[in-house]
């Protein structure tokens, strides 16, 4: 046998990649490896050159910062008139609630915003959780409504739920609906993998019907169909009926995301839980839905995320969340009207942080749990 | 059989969950009929056959306001089609790009793909369609002094005026807008407009949902093996043929069932054309629930209306779904 080597020389070790690149190496790799990239790269480059100075310009160097109508009235089409922010921001962010009284749904804000990011802390995830939202939720509704609760009086005058409005309105809906559908959308999920065909039918039904209508109907239906649906009298305020609507609605598509963990834990697990002994709602409880859930964090998470983007629509069935709020502080105003688009922009911020943190935290726990 | 066993027990259940189940809506029904008879409201269908009279922006059809109600709601349906149509094609399209661009190897590129998902993503629908119809109607020029281009496109508080095909003496022939004078004010005259109504509606729609689009094509083809890439190279295809005939084909396969939920989500969210005064189906049937109260009947036209175009949409994607999935042998 020939030597191999000889006629095929080794070929000599290449040099290790450097770790320590230069911005330029970082730069030749990441916008200009071809020629075509440089070229699409330089086009980015100039649009943003040409985009960002004048979007600065607008938003920040030349904006009006200070509630004067007539020096945005000015600058308009110019510089942003975030004044129409410091002018209207309390019935933007409170809406119609009463002004003498507006510390009731800061606090009461406050105290739901506290609790909500401390239930996002693992170290907070106890049973001791439930007992604290109990008590945020007492806090809570008893300052938007004082009045007096079941007998039990608050020493605050009575605001009714049609005055209120604004962030505090945005936050109870999105954190109640999550917390009310979240349960039923696992008790639909295993209803559709139930061995009971009535029951499977009845889930399978539910879900396909919700998840083929828009949620406005629903809101509608809310509105308009509730009071028609129960015994004169006892419909319960529009408040409640919206926040059941939406609840009914988000149900469905959160028990679509759990059927869908519901069905990655092996048979196997079911299986042995069954000859351990355990019962139906203890294979659940303590085998198949702690696999399940863990498996679909990110997909409840958007679904969180959707829901919270959806009380936006409660605005459409005359509810005042932070969307309805801005067209009642502005829409009236003929000094601010012109300026609804910075309004907007600054509702549009606050949803953007709040999702944002969301989609954030989500990444975040799905870390945690691979690694636990 | 006695109540040990597990299949009496089973019968049971389901046995008690339907009578619930039909004692709740009888117990629903006869509620909605005491009220309806109380407040003297008639119900039924028949209203679909009175007189509408209310006039529309918008439509496809010929309508005046002393129409049926039925043709009112026909002219809601087609305004619907019209937005939901024209929105799922654009969004495919701005999203596929925007998520090739999301896997790009150009860092800015994928820097500003990741921006516009994440920004358009998380801020509610309604709020975007609020703001482009504002820009719309309160910064775009007056009628009579409209932004151009190239004099054949013409945008204003009015509305968008375009070239259209038009069928004209046996042919198909371009229908161009021009600007004229008439009596010292100018105009656009001939081809297509639409109002700033369907455009924030169709525009805002397309925007927002190409976002989710977009993350549904990254995944797709990050859940494609590099080696499958590598393959194609070493077989000498070129990075154009590399991605459609090895990569693409194999993403669409992950891609369709979701890209499917985000076409139904966007017809169902046209119904927020309500919002910024489109006369889509959920509007028409709203102005006929406040002038008729029969709020059951309308809501239950649209809610079946909705389904059905649900079920149709979903319908269509699986037999396009199954032509791309994998033939096993």
């Amino acid at each position: 046998m020939a030597n191999h080597t000889a006629n095929h020389p080794w070929i000599s070790a290449r040099p290790a990649p450097a770790l320590n690149r230069t911005l330029w190496q970082w730069c030749h790799t990441h916008l200009w490896p071809t020629p075509g990239q440089a070229v699409v790269s330089a086009l980015l480059l100039l649009a943003l050159l040409w985009w960002l100075p004048t979007a600065l310009n607008w938003a920040l160097w030349r904006a009006v910062w200070q509630a004067d109508a007539d020096s945005c009235q000015a600058l308009r089409g110019v510089g942003a008139c975030w004044g129409v922010v410091s002018e209207k921001y309390r019935l933007i962010l409170l809406g119609r609630y009463p002004f003498e009284a507006q510390w009731r749904p800061v606090v009461a804000t406050l105290a739901l915003v506290a609790a909500l990011v401390l239930s996002c802390l693992p170290i907070f995830w106890r049973r001791n959780l439930a007992l604290l939202w109990l008590a945020v939720w007492l806090l809570f509704f008893g300052l938007m409504g004082g009045g007096s609760w079941w007998g039990v009086p608050t020493g605050l005058s009575r605001v009714p739920s049609d005055q209120w409005g604004g962030l505090p309105l945005t936050l109870m809906l999105a954190t109640l609906a999550i917390s009310w559908a979240f349960p039923l959308g696992v008790l639909l999920a295993l209803g559709r993998q139930s061995t009971l065909p009535a029951l499977r039918s009845v889930c399978v039904g539910y879900i396909e019907l919700v998840r083929g209508v828009p949620l406005i109907s629903v809101l509608f239906m809310a509105s308009f169909m509730f009071p028609l649906l129960l015994p004169s009298g006892t419909s319960p305020d529009v408040l409640m009926r919206v926040l059941v609507g939406i609840t009914l609605f988000s149900a469905a598509y959160t028990a679509e995301i759990v059927r869908g963990g519901l069905q990655a834990v092996p048979l196997g697990q079911v299986e042995a839980a069954a000859t351990l002994g355990l019962s139906y709602w203890q294979t659940q409880r303590w085998v198949v839905l702690p696999q399940a859930l863990t498996h679909v964090v990110p997909g409840l998470m958007n679904n969180f995320i959707a829901i919270f983007k959806d009380t936006s629509l409660v605005t459409i069935v005359s509810l005042y969340e932070l969307s309805g709020a801005l067209g009642l502080a502005i829409s009236g105003d003929p000094n601010w009207r012109p300026f609804k688009i910075e309004g907007y922009l600054f509702i549009t911020l606050i949803y953007f942080v709040f999702c944002f943190a969301l989609s954030r935290y989500s990444l975040w726990v799905e870390r945690q749990l691979v690694h636990r | 059989m006695h109540l040990q066993s597990r299949r009496a027990r089973a019968l049971l259940y389901q046995v008690l969950l339907v009578s619930l189940l039909v004692a709740l809506s009888f117990w629903l029904f006869n509620n909605t009929l005491t009220n309806l008879r109380a407040r003297g409201i008639q119900s039924g269908f028949d209203f679909l056959f009175d007189t509408a009279g209310f006039d529309i922006g918008e439509s496809m059809i010929s309508y005046d306001s002393t129409q049926a109600y039925s043709q009112a709601f026909l002219v809601g349906l087609l305004n619907t089609l019209r937005v939901s149509v024209l929105g799922i094609l654009i969004c495919t399209v701005w999203g596929g790009l925007l998520g090739l661009g999301r896997v790009s190897h150009n860092a800015l590129a994928r820097g500003l793909c990741y921006g516009y998902t994440e920004l358009f993503r998380n801020i509610p629908l309604l709020l975007q369609l609020f703001m482009w119809y504002v820009l719309l109607v309160e910064f775009m020029p007056d009628t009579d002094a409209p932004l151009h281009l190239n004099d054949w496109l013409f945008l204003s508080k009015g509305g968008l005026t375009l070239p259209w095909l038009i069928h004209a003496d046996g042919a198909w022939i371009w229908d161009v807008p021009v600007w004229r004078i008439v009596e010292g004010v100018g105009e656009v005259a001939g081809g297509a407009s639409v109002t700033p109504e369907f455009l924030a509606l169709t525009w805002g729609l397309s925007l927002y949902t190409a976002a989710f689009v977009a993350e549904l094509v990254r995944a797709g083809i990050t859940a494609v093996p590099l080696g499958q890439t590598e393959a194609a190279k070493s077989v000498g295809l070129s990075a154009w043929q590399t991605q459609r005939l090895v990569v693409l084909p194999q993403a669409m396969r992950v891609v369709i069932p979701p890209l499917t939920n985000q076409y139904l989500n966007l017809i169902k969210n046209s119904s927020l054309a309500v919002a910024i005064g489109y006369p889509d189906l959920v509007n028409i049937s709203n102005t006929a629930l406040n002038q008729t109260g029969r709020a059951v009947e309308c809501i239950a036209i649209v809610m079946a209306v909705y389904l059905t175009l649900s079920l149709l949409t979903a319908a269509l994607m699986n037999v396009y779904n199954r032509r791309m999935a994998l033939r096993a042998r």
